[in-house]
């Protein structure tokens, strides 16, 4: 297996540490599991000062509520389709950069690098407000648009620092063969380099998923008057009320917008570790 | 090489690939790269120079809702935000503040992810799996969720964790302490797997070999940790720990919703929510910039000791 059982790890230490990495794994999950434990609890059961570990009745109701409450179906397909706009688009454009960026060499890369590592450090948050004005003055207020553009800028720099390796990884020597066999650049690049860079770009595009899927501040600045084109995280606040939270409402909502991502990350789990460790490598 | 000179490749560089040099052969010409950057330049261009570029503008005008609406004209102020700012007892106290929650947050993310990471390479498959898919569940969570369902686990009436411990209806959120702390554990929580799953496919990197020479040698575990898999791990904790920097400085949603917007009277307030306030609620638009622009260049200075860090491992970017 792996290396540190080579170096004799004795059998109690282990057991020590194969308790403590269940228990931790379980403290880890308990969050999650009592956000689907109280989404289905029955309505008296979540707000019993007596709070138990289990459910004997459970019922869908908080689901109910929360699929009920006006356009959260909407609000769904909104978010999903802002979330895959940046993921598809920050893909493409973060996977030329990396091309540009590695295989190149060029005046200006080395700073142009530093730019990208420096973009990250940007405060999203603090450009909502210079953002607000440009949405307007580009009249992309209340449109979804105003949402995929910010998203998309804020998660190229990191897309396109994680990919670097993974280009980088790709011999020249295939470059070379494909343009001995005569294959244009272009050509070589989307048949060749971009199949081999896909696991890579499913590492990082699970990045821009979250961070575009889990934005809720935009949303709530650049979203005022049309709530037709509002996400998910803005149906969830609607649970929140001053005096009374509707915390059955609350956990099924975020059982519901925790799931897609969960399914996402699933899929593509193998592939993050892997990548990660990749990318980082080098 | 050199980091941030946009000298023309070094000589070691060319030697390197002597191959690439004559361009045109190779289908490409030297605008190629320009070619491919085009698209990312673009966006980034305009949403995110350009908007910093605007957050520094405003940062130096005078700019509130009577500016907005066309009605007033915006006139130069100078550095007159930023001496209002820093003469704010309120402002320096957040200031403050951001800095030692954003401290704690990277050192705890930090410690229980590669404490994480050791116990993963130490324990067979089943427990790996466990602890691993336990881990991305955390990391998947959206922050939205993330944050509501910690305030339910701790809140006072229904919460587990109070009847766990014996609190009674103890309130996390009322005093400042409790409720930075209750921000922190979710903090930790949901950003603690990207450092994990890092570290732990580093020390995976690290080639068997080397691990039993020193065992053969009588290196005692520690030893071996400190003299050969820490050091070989550097690179990798450099970018946990930038990244961890970067993304718990400027927590926001956690802060924001956790604490119902910056606690009871702004008690829990960091710089990013802040900046929003004075911005959003107060139409103090000048005041947000400058406090964004406050952030910049705290993360900036980050960046550079970064940047120098990098450099004197002799790393190329």
């Amino acid at each position: 297996m792996t290396a540190p059982r080579v170096l004799g790890v004795r059998r109690p230490g282990r057991l020590l540490a194969e308790a403590a990495a269940l228990l931790t794994a379980v403290v880890v999950a308990f969050p999650l599991y009592w956000m689907v434990l109280s989404a289905l609890k029955p309505a008296g059961e979540i707000q019993s000062t007596r709070p138990r570990p289990w459910t004997l009745s459970p019922s869908l109701d908080s689901f109910r509520r929360v699929f009920e409450q006006q356009d959260f179906g909407r609000y769904f397909l909104n978010s999903l389709l802002v979330a895959t706009a940046v993921v598809l688009a920050s893909a493409v454009i973060a996977f030329l950069a990396a091309t540009a960026v590695t295989r190149f060499r060029f005046r200006f890369r080395t700073t142009l690098l530093v730019m990208f590592l420096v973009a990250q450090m940007v405060p999203v948050e603090a450009l909502t407000i210079p953002l607000f004005f440009l949405m307007r003055d580009a009249g992309l207020l209340n449109t979804l648009g105003s949402l995929v553009l910010p998203h998309l800028a804020f998660s190229l720099p990191f897309a396109i620092w994680m990919l670097r390796g993974f280009v980088r990884a790709v011999p020249e020597a295939l470059e070379e063969q494909a343009r001995i066999d005569g294959a244009s650049h272009a050509r070589f690049l989307w048949t060749i380099l971009f199949p081999l860079v896909l696991p890579g770009l499913v590492a990082t595009s699970v990045f821009s998923f979250i961070s575009t899927w889990n934005d809720f501040l935009f949303a709530k600045s650049f979203l005022i008057s049309d709530t037709s084109q509002s996400t998910l995280p803005m149906a969830l606040l609607v649970f929140f009320k001053p005096d009374e939270n509707d915390w059955g409402g609350i956990m099924a909502g975020s059982t519901v917008m925790t799931i897609p991502v969960l399914v996402f990350f699933v899929l593509v789990q193998r592939r993050l570790v892997s990548g990660l460790g990749g990318a980082v490598k080098d | 090489m050199t980091l941030t000179a946009p000298a023309p490749p070094a000589p070691a560089d060319t030697a390197k690939r002597p191959v690439r040099r004559p361009r045109s052969r190779t289908g490409t010409s030297s605008w190629t790269p320009w070619l491919y950057l085009l698209p990312a330049l673009a966006v980034l261009g305009a949403l995110l120079v350009y908007p910093v570029y605007q957050l520094g503008l405003i940062s130096f005008l005078e700019y509130t809702q009577a500016q907005v609406s066309g009605g007033e004209p915006t006139s130069f102020q100078g550095l007159g935000n930023y001496t209002a700012l820093f003469a704010d007892p309120q402002f320096r106290q957040v200031l403050l503040a951001t800095v030692v929650f954003a401290a704690a947050c990277v050192a705890g993310t930090l410690a229980v992810g590669c404490t994480l990471a050791v116990l993963l390479t130490r324990v067979r498959a089943l427990p790996r799996l466990a602890l691993m898919l336990a881990a991305l569940g955390a990391w998947a969570t959206p922050a939205v969720t993330g944050s509501t369902v910690w305030v339910f686990l701790f809140d006072a009436d229904f919460g587990p964790v109070n009847k766990l411990l014996g609190l009674g209806d103890f309130s996390w959120t009322y005093g400042r302490y409790s409720a930075f702390a209750l921000v922190l554990l979710e903090v930790v929580w949901c950003s603690f797997p990207f450092v994990m799953v890092t570290v732990y496919a580093g020390i995976r990197a690290v080639p068997t070999e080397v691990l039993e020479a020193a065992a053969l040698d009588g290196a005692s575990q520690w030893r071996i940790w400190r003299g050969v898999t820490a050091p070989l791990l550097r690179p990798i904790l450099a970018v946990v720990t930038i990244q961890s920097v970067i993304w718990d400085f400027k927590v926001f949603t956690q802060i924001y919703v956790m604490t119902g917007g910056g606690g009871i009277a702004g008690q829990n307030l960091v710089l990013n929510v802040y900046a929003y306030q004075q911005a959003f609620a107060s139409s103090r638009y000048s005041l947000g910039a400058a406090i964004g622009v406050v952030m910049l260049l705290i993360l900036l200075a980050v960046t550079l000791v970064y940047l120098r860090l990098l450099r004197r491992q002799g790393e190329e970017l």
